[in-house]
Order: structure tokens, then sequence, then C-alpha cells
């Protein structure tokens, strides 16, 4: 049995891993030269507690279920998680009504240990939070995570399972042959029995070139602006919602920065590449931060960025089954949470049907690449005697040493980005000004190539540009 | 964990910390310097140009030349290169150090540091548009062109004009690359007048003063920059103009770096750390010298405090008494820059000082006293003012001030 999963994003990658638990063949397309490089490179990287969904949603059922099933996930796949909690925040009586509301759905959802907090009980967990709150709605079990890290961490562990992954390989079109679906791709023609269709913001484009309707996606725009590491905020603050969304948010990350945003635009189904921050999108996001925490400063800003995400008019997922053809569409907000029960859900009712047999030689666990900078002075100590090379840190910012270049490399990453989403090089405080000819050198003596050759992410986003006469 | 022990440790071996060695050796005691390249030198390796040595040596040197010459004048020391320092743990005196060989726990007498600057990358400077390749901080480019002999593009502009952009502008044309202009968003130069003749005026690259670049294009490599005109620091809608170019160099300011130690010594709001004529720090036996104290114009001014910083660590660490600090400086009006925070009153010294914006003819005074008139005053151009506490009253409050007079 051969199933393509189109898409390595938090959803193409978990579902792909999901099933290497059977005795299938797994093989990935993803028309980026990286995984996780669409949608899930640039959001807000939060694990939502559940309280937002109104009941009888997708994302409702599965908000709260994927948030649990982050523990176990991040320890079999070994990335990093931080449980700091989160507090929406109500500045007036409106929206302590909303608050009130929150907690009861959250109920109704299954979020367990939520409780409205006073004033003084919210300024004791978060102090730098503005002083014109009247309340907060608490939850210790919001979380943060760099989803990129999630989606690295299970196309490794699919591959070390036995699938397939085709980078750069863009899923054209769909079309159904003989019981089989033929897959279009920009490198040439691919048959498969089954096709999970899990192309983010073109998942409805792919969907209906296979003939399947579905609600169509416009990208929603997200600016954000990232703070060099602080102590600025231990939770992730959030607004009280409305209409239009969550708001924008202080958030501390799983890196010790802390980031602002996002803006929610909403943009025309034609602008799915519109990754452009504006004037109007970063001031907006600077003024709903400092009501948030008045104390934000700008001088502390490292970098400014943009991530869409898939919407629709119902503002829910679409799970829609054609035969053995899966299309997952609108994974917008929570859909970084509910990735993992939503992947579970999609392979299992599938293996079911098709009485896929379980793969006794699964092998669940995948090791991160190892962090010095992380480790007690004992394991540094270990890892150097090993291999010296994890001694010489390369990034200064960050810490980043020779060792964890060298096992990015090993491990995919064939550009700068491709080293900096997994090892956090070039991610600090001075982007990269410092270390960037080193990497270079690294890459050039690892892989044999030129400085011509070396490029920032996509094909022609290249470094350098010849010789010096 | 490897141990060690020495009377002074010295973090970074660039222009201030070679200093610092000879200024220690100065002393008869032990030293130890921590390098995270492979030699000393910093950024004085990639700076082939000249200018380099007029006041040490009395001669135009390059960044290189004016390295060697100054080695060797310095004794041999002992030193750990490609090495890192992780933590300083400032009330044991004792810091972590990291390397190939493994990690280091190394105790000192005294600590000086002379970890330099950093350049402001253009990210935080929140441009709005996309984030194509070709951007490259001033500095990040002369390492491509000077020690990779690399072009970073075919085509540049150059955002900010301070002296590394500046030095840029001439490498870059001197390199076949066609440099469209430097754009600076104040309504003055940001470099030395030295270099924005010699490196812009020389080669006819204009220098578009109140204008900076207000977004960037091009998805994979950078397409174009959009360039306004800009008044108060905001720019001036429908003076927008396309500027065609694949590189982009920003020399948009130095920030000191004291990223290891800012929570454990007072520094200035720009970052600097605050020193007293010894160049002591807030910690009595950590001294600090060179352009993590504040930023320099010159080599030279950063090697000279570098020995007098390595030279007082050497007297703390074999447990000599130095003075204690009686007088301390406040930046008056007028003022952006001072080199010294505080003084002991006992010695004759130096301090340096920038204005806070460009004057004709600027009075500069310490508290009522006229000290000195410079003529044409510039933020980019640091004034020298003689302190000498024969002479003036060196205790309590003073503050320092510069005002435009008329002739």
């Amino acid at each position: 049995m051969k199933i393509a999963v189109i898409g390595t994003g938090i959803v193409g990658s978990l579902i792909a891993r999901e099933f290497t638990k059977y005795k299938v063949e797994v093989e990935m397309f993803e028309k980026l030269p990286d995984v996780g490089w669409g949608v899930t490179k640039a959001n807000s990287g939060i694990l939502h507690a559940g309280y937002d969904d109104e009941p009888h949603t997708l994302r409702a059922k599965y908000c709260a279920r994927g948030n649990e099933m982050y523990t176990t996930l991040s320890k079999e796949l070994d990335f990093k998680i931080k449980r700091v909690g989160s507090l929406v925040v109500a500045f007036n009586d409106k929206e302590v009504k909303t608050i009130e509301e929150l907690l009861e759905r959250g109920r109704k959802n299954g979020v367990k240990d939520l409780k409205i907090l006073s004033k003084i009980e919210a300024l004791e967990v978060e102090p730098n939070l503005s002083r014109e709150i009247i309340a907060a709605l608490y939850s210790p079990n919001a979380g943060v995570i760099a989803p990129w890290e999630v989606a690295q961490a299970a196309v490794e562990n699919a591959l070390d399972n036995g699938a397939k992954l085709h980078l750069s390989t863009e899923v054209e079109s769909i079309l159904e042959e003989n019981g089989k679906y033929r897959l279009n791709t920009s490198n040439g023609i691919f048959s498969f029995d089954v096709v999970v269709n899990a192309a983010g913001l073109w998942a409805d484009e792919l969907a209906e070139s296979a003939g399947v309707k579905v609600t169509p996606l416009h990208p929603r725009r997200g600016q954000y602006i990232l703070l060099d590491r602080s102590d600025l905020v231990k939770t992730v603050l959030f607004p009280t919602p409305s209409k239009a969304g969550k708001g924008t948010l202080v958030i501390p990350t799983v890196h010790d920065t802390t980031l602002l945003g996002p803006t929610s635009e909403d943009l025309t189904p034609s602008e799915k590449n519109s990754t452009e921050t504006t004037v109007e999108g970063l001031s907006e996001v600077i003024k709903k931060a400092q009501k948030l925490v008045p104390m934000v400063n700008l001088s502390k800003a490292i970098r400014t960025f943009a991530g869409l995400r898939p919407e629709n008019d119902i503002k829910d997922f679409v799970i829609k089954r054609e035969k053995n053809m899966i299309h997952i569409v609108a994974t917008r907000s929570p859909g970084l949470t509910a990735a993992p029960a939503l992947a579970k859900d999609v392979v299992e009712d599938l293996a079911e049907k098709l009485n896929l047999r379980t793969n006794g030689e699964f092998r669940p666990k995948r090791k991160a690449i190892p962090r010095i900078a992380d480790m007690n002075e004992r394991d540094k100590e270990k890892l150097i005697n090993q291999d010296p090379s994890y001694g010489r840190i390369v990034c200064r910012c960050n810490k980043v040493t020779e060792g964890e270049i060298v096992e990015a490399i090993r491990r995919g990453a064939r550009t700068l980005d491709g080293i900096k989403f997994r090892t956090t090089a070039m991610f600090g405080r001075c982007q990269g000004s410092f270390c960037t000819v080193k990497i270079m050198n690294i890459m050039r003596r690892e892989l044999g190539n030129d400085f011509e050759d070396i490029v920032k992410n996509l094909p022609k986003s290249n470094i350098v540009d010849g010789v010096v006469r | 964990m490897k141990k060690l022990s020495y009377d002074v440790v010295i973090l970074g071996g660039g222009a201030a910390g070679m200093g610092a060695i000879k200024g220690v050796l100065s002393q008869n005691a032990s030293v130890l310097l921590i390098e995270r390249e492979p030699s000393t030198g910093g950024v004085l390796n990639q700076c082939i140009h000249n200018g380099f040595g007029l006041q040490v040596f009395k001669k135009e040197l390059t960044g290189p030349e004016y390295h060697e010459m100054y080695l060797e004048t310095v004794e041999p020391f002992d030193a750990m290169y490609e090495t890192t320092v992780l933590d300083v743990n400032f009330e044991n005196s004792v810091l972590k150090a990291i390397n190939a060989a493994g990690i280091y726990e190394i105790k000192y007498g005294a600590l000086v540091l002379t970890t330099g600057a950093r350049e402001r990358p253009f990210e935080a400077l929140r441009i709005p548009g996309s984030r194509p390749s070709g951007i490259f901080t001033a500095g990040l480019a002369q390492h491509f062109v000077n020690l990779e002999n690399h072009l970073p593009g075919r085509r540049a502009v150059i955002i900010g004009s301070g002296d590394i952009g500046l030095i840029m502008a001439r490498r870059l044309t001197l390199e076949g690359v066609e440099v469209e202009g430097v754009y600076e968003i104040m309504p003055y130069q940001g470099g030395l007048t030295r270099n924005v003749v010699q490196c812009l005026k020389d080669f006819n690259i204009p220098l578009h003063l109140s204008t900076s670049v207000v977004k960037i294009h091009g998805r994979e490599r950078l397409e174009g920059v959009t360039v306004a005109n800009f008044s108060d620091g905001n720019p001036v809608s429908g003076t927008e103009r396309f500027v065609k170019c694949d590189t982009l160099v920003a020399s948009v300011g130095l920030i000191p770096e004291n990223d290891l130690v800012d929570k454990n010594i007072e520094t200035s709001n720009d970052g600097g750390a605050v020193v007293d004529e010894l160049m002591r720090t807030s910690v009595d036996n950590v001294f600090a010298a060179g352009n993590n104290v504040c930023i320099h114009d010159l080599v030279d001014f950063v090697t000279i405090e570098g020995e007098t910083a390595g030279k007082n660590a050497a007297r703390v660490a074999k447990g000599q008494k130095i003075p204690k600090r009686e007088g301390f400086f406040k930046k008056g009006k007028g003022i952006r820059v001072l080199s010294v925070h505080y003084t002991t009153a006992t010695v004759p010294f130096k301090m340096y000082v920038r204005v806070e914006h460009p004057m004709n003819m600027a009075m500069l005074k310490m508290n009522d006293t006229k000290l000195k008139v410079v003529l044409n005053a510039k933020p980019s151009e640091m004034i020298e003012i003689m302190l000498d506490p024969t002479k003036y009253n060196l205790k309590g409050e003073i503050v320092i001030s510069a005002t435009e007079v008329k002739k």
C-alpha cells in the first residue's frame, strides 16, 4: 500500500509519521526546499488550552486533546515545549463577561484547571502586565513550542521508520485513475493508493484539481516583532478575543526571546505568498502589545516577519474524505495545537477502513540535535570529549557550536535557513552578522559546494555573487 | 573541568585587548587572553584600508599592519584561542570558558573586558517589506570581500553613513560593484568627514542626507528598495522612489558588546560599560576598555585605553590599593556620549565626548567652567578634553555640556 502525504507542515509531518506506525510505504511531498517552511514556520507557536473554540466545531474537538498529546509527543520526538500558561486579560466589565464565557466554554470543551484571576492575582503571575486590567482568565496548560522543530522532528522520525521525502517537489494536481491516484509534480509523475492533502494554504486548490469541492481558502496575514532575550513576560498574554480572532499577543518563546504579534489581515486568495510586513501592521503590533505590557521596549527588537494562516468562511477545519483521498483544509488557529489529535484520528480512521497492519518495528523516538547551551557541565565535557567540534562556539548570540551545525547538515539542512531553523544559529541579536561566514565555511567543507551555491532559503536567494578580482 | 588561575584575565584580543596585555605585562603580573577567533587582532584583521596608527606609531597603517606592529611591541603572553566565555561569577572572581578541549574554570585577580562592539543588524530597524537575501551589515560585507574574496552582489545601496558603510562604499566600488548611493536618515553624516571625502566624494558616490529606506522588495534575492525623504525621523509622503539593487549594506550603528556582563556591571543608556579614568567598572576588580565602553573613532585611542585598563587591573590583582571615585560626570545639554563617567580626581586624564547634534561653534563646559570651543562639532567626531585635577575641581557631580555660541 503506497501512501502520499502532500505538505510537510505540522499537519502533514505528523500524519506521515502516524502512517509509519503501519505496514505501508509513505512518501512525503514538499514544494519548498525544506520541511515546515510554510504556515508552520511563521506563527505564534502556542499550544492553546482550548477555551476559545465553540463546542461542536472540529477546533473544539481537537484543541484540548491535541494540547495534551504534545506532552508525550515532545518526549518521543525530543522537541522543546514550555508549559508557560496563559492569561486572557480583561480591561472592562464587558471583557470580564467575555472571559467568563470563555471559562464556561473551556469547561464544556474539557479544558482543565481554568480559573479567573483578580487583578492582584494576575499581576502576581505577571508583574509587567498593564495596571489597567481588571481581571484575567488563567490557564496553566497553555504552552509554547517552535512549530517548525516539531515538523522537523516528525519528518526525521518518519524517515527513520522508512518513509521517503521529496523536497522541492510541487504536487500540481491529483488525478484518480483506475482506483489509484496519479500525482503530477514538478519532478515527474507518481502513483499512490492513498493520498493525504495537507498542503496548507494551497490545500483548497489541490483538492479542486482532484475534483473535490471544499471551502475556498484565503490567507490571513499575521505580522510579528521579535524581541531579544529578556524576562519581560513569563506567560502568554492575550487580550480578550473579538470577532477578528485571538488578538495580538505577547509571547515568551521557547528560545527565551519575546514575540509580539500577530496582526490579523485577510488577504485575497491570490496573495498566498504575501508575507511582507507593512508600516501599519508593525505599528498595530506595537500599539496592542504595549497595551498589554506597557514596558515593551522596541530598542530590543531583533527582527520583524509575517506569516500566513489558511482561513475559510466557516472558520473551522475541514476534513474531507473521498474514497482513499483525504483533504485537510483550513487548519487555521488552533491548527498547531490540534495537529497531533487530528493526525491520529485521520490515520486511525483510514487504517481501520483499509485494514492496515500495524508496523511492529515502529520506533517512536527521535533524538534532537545535541544543544551545548542547554547542557550541564558534565554533559558538555562528555560530548566535547567525544567530538571536539561541540566545544567550538560558532553563533555567539545563541551559543551554537560547530558540532550542532554539522549535525544539522547531516540531518538535511542545505541552506542557511535550514541551519537557522534547526540550530538557532543566526536567530539571535546579531542576526548572523558574526556567524554567517563561519557557517558558510562549514557548509562548504561538509557539502563540498562553493560560496556562490549557498542560498538563504529559496533557489535564487544566493548570498554572494562572484569573486573579487 | 580544567582549572586555571591568573592575575589578570582579558576577554577579547582586539586593539583594546592587546593594549591591556601590554599594560598587565608592564606590572609583572601574569596574564591570560581569551579570544573567540584563532588569532589576535579582532576587527583590525578585516580593515585593509589605511588610517590606523597616526597617534601610536605616527604612521598611516592598514588594520593588519597596525595589528602586526603593535603585537611586536608586546612580550609573549598566554592565550586561549577559539575559546568562548560562558559566564562570569563576579562574586568569586571566576569564569567558565569553553573550547574544543573542554570546559575551563578560570580564577582571576582582575578581569579586563575588551569585547568590542557589534553592529546593529538591519533587521532591528523594523523596515517593512520582504525578507530576501542580499542584506548585509557593513562588517559582514567587509568580511566577505576582504577575507573571503567574494562579492556580496553587483549593485549596492548603502543605508546609514557610519564609517564602515563609507569605507565599504569605496571598497565595493574598487571591486567593480556599482554603489548607487549612501542613504542617511539624519540631516548630517554618521561617519568621519575624512571618510566622506575619501570614500564618497573622490568616487562620485552620492550621499543622500535626510533620506532612508522605507521598504524592501524581492522574494528570493533583493530586487530593490523604496527610499523616501525624512523629516524629524518620519518619511515625507510623496517622496518615495524605487531604487533597483541586489545588495543592501547597513551601517546603522555599533552597539557596545556587554552581553556577558551587563547584569552585573553598570552600563550607560547606550549600552557601554561605565568606567572611571582608571578604566575600572562598577565592580572593583573588573576593568573595561575600547568599544565596549563607548564607540571610538580611532583605534589608537582604543589601544591606549586598553593599556591603562591592563595596568590598573594588574595593580588591583597584585593587591595594590587604587584610589576611590570622587567625582561623577553627567551628560548635560548637547552631549550624547561621555567616555568616562567617574573620576578619582588624582591624575590628569583625557575624556572623549560626542555632541548631540552638529554645531558650528560649540562651547564645552564643565559645570560653569569653560573648557574649550570646538569649530564644526559633529556627533560623528569625538572631542577630546583634558581634565587635570590640579586645575579643576573634579569632585562631586560634574555636568559636561555643549552649547552653540555665536561669534
